[in-house]
């Protein structure tokens, strides 16, 4: 029996995955083999999906990217049993591990992810997995939130709010019922980091959530998940009744008399949900209109109830931390950004993918060395980083290191560290439309300059673009920039608090753009 | 590219039908939101006369329910085609030509964002990110992503798309 890897995972089923699943199950009873599928995640690469792995004495041998017209030639290659005669065949990668890609990523949150059927509690278990669970067992919520104080761990989804802090909070509330809230609305362009680990290494989630419950006492948890993410949902829902049959979800978790149930909610395809607030209203079925702050979803969140509301990334960061220590996850990044963050390369670009690494890394050594320039192979002109609502960065300053505070110093920010790459075809006046577009389509309304600052944001573009003379340009900017003023200090949220990020950087980097010559060329 | 077997098969509006599926959703965390999900995947699209019958179960104005089922995108008031083509709009697609291939398929079903093609098969959305941003650019039909379209790799699918309804409707 020889075990085959093929993922069940979004970016390799949008490539064919599932039929390939079907074509290599045939071609291997017509030839009388005997093998095993297994349905792992995804590893990351997104370039070399679908990645098929075959396991062998000699340790995991990868092909990819595998195609239904590969098919035949693999077996003809007899790439099951013969490492040596398979290796002659095109799409050989040899030991995935080795690939420069993989080797030079510092992996901790997604250790087990593409490695591990996904599913499977023993797969999870026999990697590390549990571990950290048992470790938070064994200590007192107050242990659990020291060790997390130690790793330093922010908070991923974008805003960068120290996670032990916000755990401190919930722990010190006293109410009859708490809850864990992970925020799985993943709406930035450009971002599929917590789709990876959901797909890949659902169990990690489900482990930091347990462990969060157990810190602040709470013994209910929601995952709100994005509905363009079906499989994903399909997935979480499998890894948590393993895990409930397993005794490590529901009632008395291994023992302990502790008591913590997951449940997954689906949103429905409002990107404003992904702001705390706004999701905690939806969870509640309601419009997702944001509410004020204070108070805090802390102290009062779903139900009014003091909630925990963490990002995926967060939370499946949690078990790592748990089970090596927060001072061992210290160990990496720079600064005050520590810890390994997974970034996402994504738009023009050859070699896209996940990259997990410590802070620090630069802009240029993701795209350039992780990612082998644009797909196009022309020129990188811009790079947006932070989803939408993150600044558009000229080639000019690729050397910034990728870390809160130096991207905060360059006039950025990392968000969830999504990297979208633009060739020299891009017109940056459109980008910069676009995004008050945007804020117009998915602004819920609650507050006027959101609501009505991006529809006259786009507005002042087209006349900016369409001034006949400078002079007339130039007035334009100005109100374009009183606006983004506006948007900025009188917005009540990110959404139209940010959506000037955006703007106003690709005036600042690129200004010709917005001149009538440049539309025209 | 070609994983859909077929288009998903919707109910004729029944609302004692509609009803009875959601009961079970009453005093449930975001009851109403997991309803109108349900409604959807039966029916395809929630009709009107839902309204007053979720207030109901739900313990809401009509009102209420109205402002909740227009507040989100996914949510459709009318009988959609029987494919659903999201395409997406976002800066990562954009980066890689999604504005051009959006017009290439408005123009080749004949229907802009929003609309149905004259054949009722495929009714056109713009979706904002699937989440497989490192193989711009993307679409979903129903609930199957495909990444790295070009616009004739769309048309080879729609027609064979096209022709599993013919064969259903033939059965």
């Amino acid at each position: 029996m020889v075990k085959v890897y093929i993922p069940r995972e979004t970016t390799a089923d949008s490539l064919g995955a599932e039929l390939l699943v079907k074509a290599i199950a045939t071609e291997a009873k017509y030839r009388k083999l005997d093998i095993e599928i297994v349905r792992n995640g995804s590893r990351g690469a997104c370039w070399l999906e679908p990645l098929v792995e075959v396991e062998t004495d000699k340790g995991r041998v990868g092909y990819g990217p595998v195609t239904l017209d590969d098919v035949p030639d693999l077996f003809d290659a007899d790439f099951l049993n013969d490492i040596q005669s398979g290796g002659k065949h095109a799409k050989f990668l040899g030991d995935v591990d080795k690939l420069p890609w993989f080797a030079n990523q510092e992996r901790l949150t997604f250790a087990r992810c593409g490695i591990i059927e996904a599913t499977s509690v023993a797969a999870y278990a026999s990697l590390g997995g549990f571990v950290g669970l048992k470790n938070a067992m064994a200590t007192t919520p107050d242990g659990i939130i020291e060790e997390m104080k130690a790793s330093g761990l922010r908070g991923r989804g974008g805003a960068a709010f120290p996670t032990a802090i916000k755990w401190r909070t919930v722990a010190d509330c006293k109410a009859d019922q708490k809850y864990i809230v992970c925020n799985a609305d993943e709406g930035d362009s450009g971002t599929f980091s917590d789709r990876m680990i959901m797909e890949g290494d659902p169990l990690s989630l489900v482990e930091g959530m347990t462990i969060a419950g157990l810190a602040v006492g709470a013994d209910k948890g929601y995952i709100y998940l994005r509905s363009e993410y079906p499989l994903t949902q399909k997935i979480l829902n499998e890894a948590i009744a393993n895990a409930e049959a397993a005794g490590y979800l529901g009632e008395n978790i291994q023992g302990s008399g502790k008591n913590f149930t997951l449940e997954v909610f689906m949103g429905a395809g409002a990107y404003i949900c992904g702001e705390e607030t706004s999701l905690l209203e939806s969870l509640e079925g309601k419009r997702g209109q944001i509410r004020f702050k204070p108070p805090l979803p802390a102290i009062e969140g779903l139900h009014g109830k003091p909630t925990v509301v963490n990002n995926v990334i967060s939370l499946a960061s949690v078990p790592v931390i748990l089970e090596k220590g927060g001072k061992h996850y210290a160990g990496y990044g720079q600064g005050r950004s520590l810890g390994t963050m997974p970034f996402q390369l994504g738009g023009n670009i050859k070699n896209g993918g996940l990259v997990e690494k410590g802070f620090g890394l630069t802009l240029r050594q993701l795209i350039e060395d992780f990612g082998a320039g644009t797909a196009t192979g022309k020129p990188v002109r811009a790079i947006q980083v932070g989803g939408p609502l993150g600044a558009y960065f000229p080639a000019s300053l690729l050397d910034t290191p990728l870390d809160y505070e130096e991207f905060a110093k360059a006039g950025g920010m990392l968000g969830h560290g999504g990297v979208v790459v633009f060739d020299d075809t891009v017109n940056m006046a459109k980008q910069a439309r676009f995004s008050m577009e945007f804020c117009a389509v998915e602004s819920c309304g609650k507050c006027t300059p959101c609501r009505i600052g991006s529809v006259r944001g786009m507005e002042v573009i087209d006349r900016i673009v369409g001034a006949k003379n400078a002079e007339e340009r130039n007035a334009e900017h100005i109100v374009l920039k009183d606006l983004c003023e506006t948007m900025e200090s009188a917005s009540l949220c990110a959404m139209g608090g940010l959506t000037p990020v955006p703007v106003m950087s690709a005036v600042k980097h690129f200004v010709s753009d917005f001149e009538k010559e440049f539309q025209d060329r | 590219m070609q994983q859909l077997a077929g288009p998903l098969t919707y109910q004729d509006w029944d609302l004692d039908k509609a009803r009875e599926a959601v009961l079970e959703y009453a005093g449930r965390t975001g009851g109403v939101m997991i309803a109108l999900h349900r409604i959807q995947e039966i029916f395809g699209y929630i009709d009107d006369s839902a309204m007053p019958m979720l207030g109901k179960v739900f313990n809401l104005s009509r009102a209420e329910v109205h402002g909740i089922a227009s507040f989100y995108h996914d949510f459709k008031r009318e009988k959609p085609g029987r494919y659903t083509v999201k395409v997406c709009q976002a800066e990562a697609c954009q980066a890689m030509g999604s504005e051009k291939l959006t017009e290439e398929i408005k123009a080749f079903l004949g229907a802009d964002f929003h609309e149905t093609s004259a054949d009722g098969n495929f009714t056109l959305e713009p979706v904002y990110c699937l989440g497989n941003c490192a193989c711009s650019p993307n679409i979903m039909i129903d609930t199957q992503t495909y990444g790295r379209v070009s616009i004739d790799g769309f048309k080879s699918l729609a027609s064979t798309l096209a022709k599993a309804v013919n064969e259903q409707e033939a059965k």
